[in-house]
Order: structure tokens, then C-alpha cells, then sequence
């Protein structure tokens, strides 16, 4: 059926079965694939994207629940990876394989908005939503405080 | 706002435009660094300037583009290859572009680029003399070509950041590079040493950091092509095992499908695994595919494995324990059974070690695109070896080597699993396209990626030793079962001076497809050799950081490891109950490499493993940042296994087949890492990727016997009752 998506403030009319998971109907039918697939049931966190500002996964969200919604991918978060958190990302070099990033990011961009300045504790109750195999998580969480940093400047 | 409509019908067209595909043109980052682009597989071309050898072109403008000939799977091949080439050719490090080598035409040359695998850590350790020596040779001959323009001897040439220069002459790379392709050296340079490096040494940070925060990087599991469609595959869940049938009527009429395939099972040269029987559902995107899959009624025959399990291996390799094995040539000395069955007044100290089968589990799911047409086939697969691939794919489709490209995208991580071209994957993937005769991407399920993944080999020791008089052991006995001759790794290599020693394996036929898995081999017996030491240790007397300098004696490879983690780590073993510290140190890809682990283990048992500190002599260093990162990612990658992994068998096939249950260290479980390099500087290069892997479960296995006074012998750790009163 077609369905109307507001995706980084681009609005798209796809043709899907209304219960097909958002996930897919970015990579597959719109062509972002900066949002990953992981794991298909909401436990690794690759997929995560914002939905009216919320991290959200995106495997596991049927693409009818974000109609009317405004819909925020890792290539929508800014312009030219000038979000604080993208910058501070960079600036840590915190990627290694950078599969599991985008998910990364998108879930630290949405603490960031509500806690600006998050302690420790704070930033490992949300980013444990994420898995890097890679084992980025030190510099992912220091990358959180220099973003917080940035954001607060 | 704009406004797209993305209907069945305009798919192709609309994909291509927004998502990119093989027709989208590419454009270098501007960043004021040494840059790649999103898609650094699509090959340089003349216009990107004139090819001084295989390895580098020089634009007009002076610009240098590297060509890489292994992948990046977050290690920074990308990044260290340009490094190695740039030191010898001498170019300002702005000035550098890098690009993924063309595997078509290194098959097409005779292995033009010597070797595209990307494995067992080689890549610096093993690769930079050749790599240094394309360098060098280009900077040679850029030199020889202002020495003739100039008429002066070349020895009187000086190449320096892009510029030649001779007395008061001078001209750029840029404008020798064309007469610099046509010369032909009498005799080539050799590569510098260590102590000339003018850019070796530095940290610089990875070149493909800033296209991995926004999405841009392309992975193999991004591959668009005009056409594609989509395959969901289950293969056989136990190994081995046939597909006796399926009912595609079941599935016919739902959305998108386009049919149900049969794959079939083909052996690799080796008689290996490669393809294993299973069956494909095809459709215009992925989540139809799967979906209809799932629905798909398929009936199994699981063949002779089917009761194989980890209870059942268990007990077959305790029964391999009581008889005697193939002994290794590391054994020495006299007759260690007649030593231990008779040890007089000598403590005897005895355990037994195991370890489970693990996955690799990368982020990115196993998957390839390809494309079969009649005169040529087009790879995206993410492959630690695009030559491989190339020749898998080849060979499955019947295609001349040379018409077939392997494009080399970024990968979601490797370690090991994207070994030999990804070959299940891409063979299914040939195979599909070759019968649809259009562009196919397979992507595997999660369970289907742990189902199939090729696994961790299991090992299990039995360790037993006489102490001497001193507490130090005077004979030393060890009998290991595994799938593979790795599971005596780190153990017959052991670097303990003891004067006799025996070592057994049995190694041991399973249905279960193995590879390697980031440190194979030591990975497993890091834990399992150098948790017994702690024993043998602390049964003599010793504190067991002293042991290790003292078993080490005269070894200064180890001894310099051993004694920058006791000068830096601390290590205390008096520490409060509930407290521990524990060392372990191992060898691995030609590293030694050491760890000390403190945790905190609560009186109802709850481990938090509070820091790592690790030391590492791989004798150089290229970049001290990337390396720095590399040890934190491979101590955190053998933690995860340790503390939280463990692959369960049942009825011949894996029980735990995604996150919920295959489980991994998160954020809120990783310590802090403390890097020391503990370099001597000598003529082997040790590896990076690898090394921190080995000790560092060993060490928290021995930081928590230090809290608890409880002997981890088996993993994971979660599953160990560490409470203590």
C-alpha cells in the first residue's frame, strides 16, 4: 500500500506492506543505507534512527507506526557531519569497522538532547542499547562528554 | 521540503539517483588530510594522474593515489598501507589520496600486488617490505628522471615532500612522474630503517573515521545495483545435512516473491565446506524474501550429526584426555609421566581447561551481490581476500577469472570470518545470479549468519606439573582436544624455561565448519595455559608476576613486557577479599603481549572487571594511535567470549543464534585500557590486531581466583557462581 514518510525532512511516498519494518523500507525502498541492519530483533542497536526525536530501532518499528512522524537518519542529523556528536566522533576517531556506528551516534544525539551533559552512568544506561564488536565502547564514551562539551559551548 | 514518490514501477531509476549505484560518479573528501572517498573501490583511472607503478599515481596538481591492496574492516589497512608507500616516496601527508587495489587486474598481472588477503595481522607485520618497496622505487625513479632532465648523478638528488631537488634546481613529483613511469632501476632501493622514518611513528588518525559518522561508508550490505533482487537463504541447520524438500506453493502468491531456489552443496578445493544445502527465496526487496522464507514449509534431512552436541563433544574429549595423543617437537627433557607418578616429596599440581565453540558474529551479517551476465561477472562481497572471491566466484559461475571484478568495500567487521572471499555467501550469490540471470544480493539472517558462520574451534587441556624444591616446576605435562592444531597454540610455544615438558594433541574430526577468529588459537589458550600457570604459581609459592619474570629469564622479548606491567600496572595480591588483580602474558602474530586485569566481585558474585592495563612488544610501531585502538578493540573482543560467549550445540546445530541469547559485552561492562608499548626494537615485526586477545581473560580469570579464591576453568564467566562470605 502506499504510505507517506517524512524522512529528514523529505517526504517520500513508498509502496510496502504496512507492517514491513522501517529499517528496510529505508535501505531497500528509499536507498538510505547509512542505517544498518543488525541483528533484526532490536538488541544490537545498528539500526537505531530518530523518530519525532526518539531513538528508536528501526528493525523491529513497522514503517505504518512512523507515518505522520518526523523521521531522522544518520544522513539527515546535520549537514556536512556538523552535529557535536558527529564532530566529536571525528575527533576521537572513534569508528574502527564503523558498521555498528551510525546506530552509535543516532542513540547519543538523542541523549544529548535530553541530558546535555550526562555523568558516566548516564551515557552507559542508553549506549547499552548498542553492541560494537569492534570494542569501541571507551572512546564512544568519551566522545559522549567532548560532544557535550561541544553541544554546551 | 521535497518530494519523492518511490513506486514499483520508477524503483530502478529513483534507487539509483538517491542511493548511488555503479553509474554514480565520485568526489573526494575535502578534508584538509590525507582523504578517501565513500566508495574507494571504484578504481583510479587515468585522469586521476599518471601511474608511476601499480601501487601510485601523481596528479597534475601533485596529488598521490595510493592503491590498497587489502581491505579495511576497522584495523586501518587504509590508512597504514598509504603510511608505509608515503614514508618512502616521501609525500606531504595532505597531499595523499588512498584507493582499494583492483583485484581483477592483480589476477590479470600474475598477482600484481603480491598478496590481497587480509589476515593473521600481516598487513603491517608482514606486508611492509614490499609495501615500503613500491615506495621506493617510485621515489627512485622520480629521482632518476630529474637527474637526467637535469644531467646530474641521482645520488645528487634529493626527494623531499613532493620535490626534487638538486643545487639550486627543483621540480614537483608532479612534473618528473610521466618520465618517472618509463625508467627502469638497475638495481631497486632498499627500504629504510626504523630509525630514518620521518612519518612511521607518528599517530595519525584513520582516513576512514570521517566516513563512518555520517553514514556515507559503503559496505558490501549497501551494494544497490540497477535490477537487483533480493535472496533470504537457510541453509541445513545441521552442517552437512540435505535439503529433502520445500513448498514453494506455500509462499507463491505473496508480495514481491519471485521463486524458491535449491542450492546446493559444494565442497571447497580442500573438500572444506563452502555452499551447504539449503534453499533460497528470491524477491524485488529483502524483507519479502525473508518473510516468505520463514513461511516457507522446508523438511531436513540433518544426516549423521544430528546428536552431536556440546554435552556429547564433551565426553569425547574427556575420553581423548585418558589416552595418549600425538606429542609434540617442543617436548624436551626426560620422562615426565614417570615425574609425575612418582614426584617423592614434590607438590604435584593437575586441572583440566576447556572453552566452547564461538562466533564471529560481525555487525555486518554475511552477504554479497553479485552480478552473472554473459561476458562478464561483478563481485560486492565483504571478503578479507578480494582475489579469492574473484576466483570462488569465478569458478561457480564458470566465468574466465579475468572478466570477473571484485569490488573491495568497507566491511563490518572481519576477524577472521570474511576469510577465503566470504565463500558460502558469494557462491550462493553467484549461483542465484547466474540462474536469474540478473544482479542478486543475499543477505543472511542473523541466525543464519551464527547457524553458518564457520566457528571457533573448542579446545580442552589437561595440564599437570611437578614442583621442585624452589616451587618452580621441573616437569611439565599437557594434553589438548580440538577441532584443529591450533588448540595447542601458546601452549608447546610457551616461553617458560622448564627443563622437562611434554605436550600432547588430539585433534579431533567435527561436522562444525572452522576458521580463524582473531587470534585463533591463542585466543583460546590464553585462558586455558595461562590460567594454569596462575596455579602452578601460586601452588609453589610464588606471586605469579614474579614467576612469569622469573620463568622468562634471559628472554628479553618477554622480559620487557613482564617488567613494564610490573612497573606500571601495580599488581598486588594482598588486596581486600572481594578484590583481585591477575597478570597473564602470551605470544601471538609475533607480538608479546602481557595483561593485568583488576576486578571487584561483590559477595553475591556480581564481576565487574574494573581496569586492563596491557603492555605489548611487537618490537615497532607505525602509529601509535591506531595500534592504541586496536588493543582496546582485541581486549574487549576476548572479554566478550569470556565473560559473556559461548556457542551451545544441541542436536547437531547452534542453539544460540542471535544477540538475545548469543550475548556480548556492552558499554556498561567495558574497562578502562591502559597501553604500554614495551618495544625492543629488533628485526621481527610483531602483529596488532591480534595480540591483546590472548591475556586478558586470563588475567581477569586470575584477578577474580585473587578476590574469590574461585578457579575459573571454563568459560563464559557468567555462567561461574562467584559469590563468596
Amino acid at each position: 500500500m502506499a504510505l507517506t514518510l517524512n524522512v529528514n525532512n523529505t517526504s517520500y511516498t513508498v509502496d510496502v506492506e504496512a507492517d514491513t519494518p522501517l529499517l528496510w523500507v529505508l535501505r531497500d525502498t528509499i536507498g538510505l543505507t547509512g542505517t544498518k541492519f543488525g541483528c533484526g530483533i532490536a538488541r544490537c542497536g545498528a539500526c537505531t534512527v530518530h523518530i519525532d526525536g526518539q531513538a528508536q530501532k528501526s528493525c523491529n518499528t513497522k514503517v505504518s507506526a512512523a507515518v505522520g512522524a518526523k523521521v531522522t537518519t544518520i544522513e539527515g542529523l546535520s549537514n556536512n557531519s556538523t552535529h557535536p556528536v558527529q564532530v566529536a566522533w571525528s575527533e576521537m576517531g572513534v569508528p574502527q569497522c564503523g558498521y555498528c556506528q551510525s546506530g552509535q551516534i543516532m542513540t547519543a544525539a538523542a541523549l544529548l538532547s535530553k541530558r546535555p551533559r550526562p555523568t558516566d552512568t548516564e551515557i552507559d544506561e542508553v549506549m547499552v542499547e548498542n553492541i560494537c564488536r569492534c570494542g569501541t565502547y571507551l572512546r564512544i564514551r568519551q566522545a559522549i562528554h567532548r560532544a557535550a562539551e561541544i553541544g554546551t559551548r | 521540503m521535497t518530494h519523492m514518490e518511490i513506486t514499483r514501477r520508477n524503483f530502478i531509476v529513483t534507487t539509483v539517483a538517491a542511493g548511488g549505484g555503479m553509474m554514480v560518479g565520485f568526489h573526494w573528501a575535502t578534508a584538509n588530510a590525507a582523504a578517501i572517498n565513500a566508495k574507494p573501490w571504484l578504481n583510479p583511472t587515468d585522469k586521476d594522474g599518471v601511474e608511476v607503478n601499480a601501487w601510485l599515481t601523481i596528479d597534475p596538481e601533485g596529488i598521490v593515489t595510493i592503491r590498497v591492496p587489502h581491505t579495511e574492516q576497522g584495523q586501518g589497512a587504509l590508512t597504514s598501507v598509504p603510511m608505509m608507500i608515503a614514508e618512502e616516496l616521501h609525500v606531504d601527508w595532505k597531499q595523499v589520496r588512498a584507493v582499494f587495489a583492483d583485484a581483477n587486474r592483480h589476477v590479470r598481472n600474475n598477482n600484481e600486488y603480491i598478496n590481497m588477503s587480509t589476515s593473521g595481522s600481516n598487513v603491517v607485520r608482514s606486508r611492509h617490505p614490499h609495501l615500503m618497496q613500491a615506495g621506493a622505487s617510485a621515489r627512485e625513479r622520480l629521482k632518476e628522471a630529474a637527474a637526467k632532465a637535469w644531467g646530474v648523478p641521482r645520488n645528487q638528488v634529493v626527494a623531499k615532500d613532493s620535490t626534487l631537488t638538486s643545487g639550486n634546481r627543483r621540480g614537483t613529483y608532479a612534473e618528473f612522474a610521466t618520465a618517472a613511469a618509463g625508467i627502469r632501476l638497475e638495481e631497486e632501493p632498499k627500504i629504510k630503517k626504523p630509525e630514518e622514518w620521518w612519518l612511521l611513528g607518528q599517530s595519525i588518525q584513520r582516513l576512514d573515521v570521517p566516513l563512518k559518522v555520517n553514514g556515507s561508508a559503503q559496505y558490501s550490505i549497501d551494494t544497490r545495483l540497477p535490477g537487483m533482487v533480493y535472496a533470504a537463504v537457510k541453509c541445513c541447520p545441521v552442517p552437512w545435512g540435505d535439503l529433502k524438500s520445500f513448498n514453494f506453493e506455500a509462499i507463491k502468491g505473496r508480495p514481491g516473491v519471485i521463486g524458491a531456489y535449491e542450492m546446493k552443496k559444494v565442497p571447497n578445493l580442500t573438500g572444506g565446506p563452502d555452499m551447504q544445502s539449503g534453499v533460497a527465496v528470491v524477491a524485488d526487496s529483502y524483507y519479502r524474501a525473508k518473510t516468505a522464507l520463514d513461511l516457507l514449509p522446508i523438511e531436513w534431512d540433518l544426516g549423521r550429526n544430528a546428536n552431536v552436541s556440546t554435552q556429547t563433544m564433551a565426553e569425547n574429549a574427556t575420553r581423548l584426555l585418558g589416552l595418549p595423543g600425538e606429542a609434540l617437537g617442543e617436548s624436551k627433557g626426560g620422562d615426565v609421566f614417570a615425574m609425575i607418578a612418582n614426584p617423592g616429596t614434590n607438590k604435584v599440581v593437575k586441572a583440566e581447561y576447556s572453552r566452547p565453540y564461538e562466533a564471529h558474529a560481525r555487525m555486518e551479517p554475511a552477504n554479497a551481490t553479485v552480478s552473472v551476465t554473459a561476458d562478464r561477472v561483478d563481485v560486492y562481497t565483504p571478503s578479507q581476500d578480494q582475489s579469492a572471491a574473484l576466483r570462488l566466484a569465478a569458478a561457480q559461475s564458470g566465468m574466465d577469472p579475468k572478466n570477473v571484478y571484485v569490488y573491495t568495500t568497507f566491511i563490518g567487521g572481519a576477524f577472521g570470518g570474511g576469510g577465503g572471499g566470504n565463500t558460502a555467501v558469494t557462491k550462493q550469490a553467484t549461483e542465484l545470479s547466474k540462474q536469474l540471470g540478473r544482479p542478486v544480493k543475499v543477505v543472511w539472517s542473523r541466525e543464519e549468519d551464527i547457524l553458518q558462520g564457520k566457528q571457533r574451534s573448542p579446545h580442552t587441556s589437561r595440564f599437570e606439573a611437578v614442583l621442585g624444591a624452589n616451587g618452580l616446576p621441573t616437569a611439565f605435562f599437557s594434553r589438548s582436544v580440538g577441532t584443529e592444531t591450533r588448540v595447542t597454540s601458546g601452549i608447546e610455544d610457551n616461553p617458560y624455561n622448564i627443563p622437562n615438558k611434554r605436550f600432547e594433541r588430539h585433534v579431533v574430526a567435527s561436522h562444525i565448519p572452522t576458521a580463524t577468529h582473531r587470534a585463533p588459537g591463542t585466543n583460546q589458550n590464553g585462558f586455558i595455559f595461562e590460567g594454569f600457570v596462575d596455579e602452578m604459581a601460586l601452588a609453589g609459592g610464588w606471586n605469579p608476576l614474579d614467576w612469569r619474570l622469573k620463568m622468562t629469564e634471559g628472554q628479553e622479548d618477554w622480559q620487557v613486557v613482564l617488567q613494564t606491567l610490573k612497573d606500571k600496572a601495580g599488581y598486588k595480591t594482598n588486596l581486600p577479599k572481594g578484590q583481585g588483580m591477575g597478570v597473564a602474558v602470551m605470544e601471538d602474530h609475533a607480538s608479546i603481549c602481557g595483561a593485568c586485569v583488576t576486578v571487584n566481585v561483590t559477595r553475591r558474585g556480581v564481576l565487574t572487571i574494573e581496569k586492563v592495563v596491557v603492555a605489548i612488544n611487537s618490537q615497532h610501531v607505525i602509529n601509535p594511535l591506531n595500534c592504541t585502538e586496536q588493543l582496546e578493540g582485541a581486549a574487549c573482543w576476548e572479554l566478550t567470549h569470556a565473560w559473556m560467549g559461548g556457542l551451545d550445540l544441541k542436536g547437531g546445530q547452534f542453539t544460540n543464534l542471535n544477540f538475545d541469547t548469543y550475548q556480548m559485552m556492552r558499554i556498561n561492562m567495558m574497562p578502562p585500557v591502559e597501553v604500554h608499548f614495551a618495544l625492543t626494537k629488533g628485526g621481527t615485526w610483531g602483529g596488532m590486531g591480534e595480540p591483546a586477545g590472548p591475556p586478558t581473560p586470563a588475567a581477569a580469570a586470575n584477578a577474580v581466583f585473587q578476590a574469590t579464591g574461585k578457579r575459573m576453568r571454563t568459560t563464559p564467566f557468567r555462567n561461574h557462581d562467584l559469590s563468596w562470605t
